[in-house]
């Protein structure tokens, strides 16, 4: 946990001998419990004092990064127990399952490597692969390694396995799942030959500390926590206790990212499970199925989770071309919220029919937020149209309402006299059929 | 190593609050549901045991609706054309209450009677939603709390332009109300002090902080839920009611839920995607502090139905 100036000020000299360019030492001291100073600027602070204050700045939960040649997933270092104290930092990597022995390990992986889905503007796809050692664990890397460039979780729990296998990986950070009290020696060592993290795995949460330490020891930093317990209520709790006490006791022995198997009851109650591992402090979330009309909600809910609730997601006011507009085109009217926008232009888009689509700005709110708020009335619908010069572009003066708003076409028509103002449906999905009917 | 564990004590604790009444209370229930009583965040039962467990509500019409979703019309068929055959399945389904929700068609006359069959069909509590505007939902909830004296059924939806009307009418018959407020929680607690200050007794307002679906605004839902129960949990009275959530009406309007063509080919299977969306829904809400989730589709219902029974496991 971060020190406070009084606590920093009792680590430094207290000689007042200005050299860091302040006052006095206590005056330092505030400065770098407000992170604006580098402690290297006094240069009389002692090395234990620098030891202790460097372990106060780490991070209560400790960054994890598994890297490939490709792509890299962080995990960790989360600073709260719910998102609107500040927010949730690094999304869960969301891995699948794969086994060694599978013959159609390469299909599968293939497969769900491609696999890639857009919300709202953003292109999201699963993480990475996690090879269980059931098989061929070398031929399998290999394979695996042909397919898909992702970061790999190797599952096994011998290090003789393992070993071979991580040999393929130089370069690249992996994690070993799991060390147990029985393996934790050869899978430390092991880990850090490798320079692989190292889940672990143990009964009990006190069982669990005592072996974190005992590796570290070994020399291994980066760990991962396999928490246990058998159900919901099993796993909330534990998830929440390790979190606590990472953040709010600073225990560094549990100050790590937690591994999930959201498939271990069977893949019945597998998306569930997920759910309550995304929202409850995951670090890694390791799927059997790979189903998009699974993966593909499961994306969604860890991307809204994991959103900065100070910063709604939103897109740039403007005019937007949809289907190459023409003149005589019509011309549609949202708001700068990012879910509303692509609604709106999906829809469009995926009907073929020409729009000029006008965002306007509306502080990144939807609709009926924005029209409560009175971010978006005809003044401000009718200032942006003005602005982007919409006249300039059409031949046809017709502006499309959502149908949400309907009673600003009133206000709309004053504002905008030589425009014609129509309302449109109400939900977007019903707008390819206004236009292809109404609007003609 | 014996770890000391930090565990939060709170001074405030969720208000009790019983739906439905039985013939010994007064009613002619054959069961009743009770929920919050919480002294926790959701269900961390290593700071104390979890005292109701969540309710699920299925969500039913009285007439059947022309714009839901072709999935819901094939699980509940012919089912919808008579809400009284509708509660009836609902409840086989696996619901702990109905919500019977009323449509602008309706009448004094045939609400009154679509809330009579129900309750005759059923022995579940009931919540009764007007059709959502102001006029016609006192027009249609007042003769209705009226001839279902002592039932103690949940009457909605309170909003701040429009609740007078019926709370009045839900004191003096005996129900509850269900205040509504958008995902804020100072409007939330406004609402529940009106009330109050009409003299309706805290054990019997249930607020509804309103929700997004997934990818449609979960996370505003989610957080003002989580804001309300630690609020609550703090001591501020006028959070500390059970909340009421909709999954069901909101992630039933996505398209994701809604529509099964010329959807891309990366959202999977049309059924299974949108029965995921609305259990996925579900259970974060439940994850947040929902007390009661209205649902729709009898597979969400088991599905989530099975998670409450391994989230209230005692520890
Ligand atoms: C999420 C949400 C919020 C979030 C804001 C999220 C955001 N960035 O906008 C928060 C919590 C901040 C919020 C705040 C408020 N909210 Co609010 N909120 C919602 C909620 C739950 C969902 C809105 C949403 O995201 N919808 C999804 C988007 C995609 O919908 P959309 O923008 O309307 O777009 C759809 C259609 O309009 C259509 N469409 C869009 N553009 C176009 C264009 C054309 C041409 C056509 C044809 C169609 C079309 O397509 C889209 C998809 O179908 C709704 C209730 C609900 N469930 O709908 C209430 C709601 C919108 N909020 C409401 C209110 C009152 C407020 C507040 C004023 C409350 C308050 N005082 O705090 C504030 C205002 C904001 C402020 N002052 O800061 C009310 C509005 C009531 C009304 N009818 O006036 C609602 C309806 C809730 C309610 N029932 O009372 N809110
Ligand atoms: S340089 Fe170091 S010793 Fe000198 S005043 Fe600054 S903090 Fe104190």
């Amino acid at each position: 946990m971060a020190l406070t100036g009084i606590q920093i000020y009792k680590l430094l000299p207290q000689t007042n001998c200005k050299e860091c360019s302040f006052p006095t030492c206590l005056a330092f001291a505030m400065k770098l419990a407000a992170k604006q100073v580098e402690l290297s600027a006094c240069p009389y602070v002692t090395e234990a004092s620098k030891k202790q204050l460097a372990e106060s700045a780490a991070p209560p939960i400790r960054l994890i990064t598994l890297k490939s040649n490709g792509t890299e997933v962080k995990v960790g270092n989360e600073v709260c127990m719910f998102r609107h104290e500040k927010t949730f930092y690094n999304k869960p990597g969301l891995f699948l399952r794969v086994n060694a022995s599978d013959p159609d390990l390469v299909k599968k992986v293939t497969e769900a490597n491609a696999y890639k889905v857009n919300y709202v503007g953003m292109d999201f796809s699963i993480d990475g692969f996690a090879i269980e050692a059931d098989g061929d664990l070398v031929a399998a890397v290999k394979a695996v390694r042909e397919v898909t460039n992702r970061p790999l979780i190797l599952i096994g729990s011998d290090a003789a396995v393992l070993d071979p296998a991580l040999n393929l990986l130089t370069g690249e950070s992996t994690l070993i799942y799991a060390a147990d009290s029985s393996n934790f020696e050869s899978l430390a060592d092991t880990a850090k030959k490798h320079k692989a993290a190292l889940a672990v795995k143990a009964d009990s949460l006190e069982a669990l500390a005592d072996l974190t330490q005992e590796i570290q020891a070994r020399g291994v930093e980066d760990m991962v926590l396999d928490l246990g317990g058998k159900h919901l209520g099993e796993w909330l709790t534990r998830s929440t206790q390790a979190r606590r006490l990472a953040l709010k006791s600073n225990f560094k022995p549990l100050g790590y990212p937690t591994i999930f198997f959201a498939a271990q009851n069977g893949v019945e109650k597998e998306a569930v499970y997920a759910v309550q591992a995304i929202s409850k402090y995951a670090g890694f979330v390791v799927l059997d199925t790979f189903a998009p009309e699974m993966i593909y909600p499961l994306l969604v809910l860890r991307e809204n989770i994991y959103t900065d609730p100070q910063k709604p997601i939103q897109v740039q006011p403007g005019i937007y071309e949809i289907n190459s507009p023409k003149p005589e085109s019509p011309v549609l009217v949202t708001t700068n919220f990012s879910i509303t926008y692509f609604a709106v232009a999906n829809e469009v888009e995926g009907s073929g029919l020409p729009a000029w689509l006008v965002v306007t700005d509306a502080e990144g709110m939807s609709v009926l937020t924005a029209w409560a708020a009175g971010k978006f009335d005809a003044e401000r619908i009718a200032k942006a149209i003005k602005g982007f010069d919409v006249a300039g572009k059409v031949s046809r003066k017709r502006i499309i309402l959502p149908g949400h708003v309907a009673v600003l076409s009133g206000e709309l028509e004053e504002e905008l006299s030589d425009w014609e103002i129509r309302v449109g449906p109400r939900e977007a999905v019903d707008l390819p059929a206004f236009m292809k009917q109404a609007l003609n | 190593m014996p770890i000391d564990m930090p565990k939060d004590k709170w001074p405030g604790s969720i208000q009790t609050v019983t739906i439905g009444a039985t013939t010994a209370e007064g009613g002619t229930r054959t069961r009743t549901v009770t929920v919050g009583g919480q002294t926790t965040m959701p269900y961390l039962q290593f700071e104390a045991p979890a005292p109701h467990r969540p309710v699920i509500a299925i969500e039913i019409k009285t007439r059947k609706p022309e714009d839901w979703s072709e999935l819901l019309i094939d699980a509940w068929d012919e089912a919808m054309a008579d809400p009284a055959q509708w509660a009836k399945k609902a409840e086989e389904t696996g619901a702990d209450l109905i919500v019977l929700a009323l449509t602008l068609e309706d009448s004094p006359d045939s609400a009154v009677k679509a809330v009579k069959s129900v309750l005759s069909a059923t022995g579940l509590p009931l919540i009764v939603w007007g059709p959502g505007q102001a006029e016609k939902d006192n027009e249609l909830l007042v003769p209705i709390a009226e001839a279902t004296k002592g039932e103690q059924l949940v009457l909605g939806i309170c909003e701040d332009k429009n609740y007078r009307t019926i709370v009045a009418t839900a004191m003096a018959n005996g129900h509850l109300v269900q205040a509504r407020t958008p995902m804020d929680v100072n409007l939330s607690k406004q609402l529940n002090i009106l009330i109050s200050d009409m003299g309706m007794p805290k054990e019997r307002i249930i607020m509804d902080p309103t929700t997004g679906a997934l990818g449609y605004g979960i996370e505003y839902g989610y957080s003002v839920m989580e804001r309300l129960r630690l609020a609550a949990l703090q001591g501020d009275a006028m959070t500390q009611l059970p909340m009421l959530v909709t999954p069901g009406f909101e992630a039933w309007k996505t398209k994701e839920a809604k529509v099964g063509k010329g959807v891309p080919e990366t959202w999977g299977d049309w059924k299974a995607r949108a029965i995921n969306w609305e259990t996925l829904t579900a259970i974060a809400l439940i994850e947040s502090g929902a007390d009661i989730v209205v649902l729709r589709h009898p597979e969400s219902v088991r599905r989530v139905k099975d998670a409450i029974e391994e989230l209230m496991v005692p520890a």
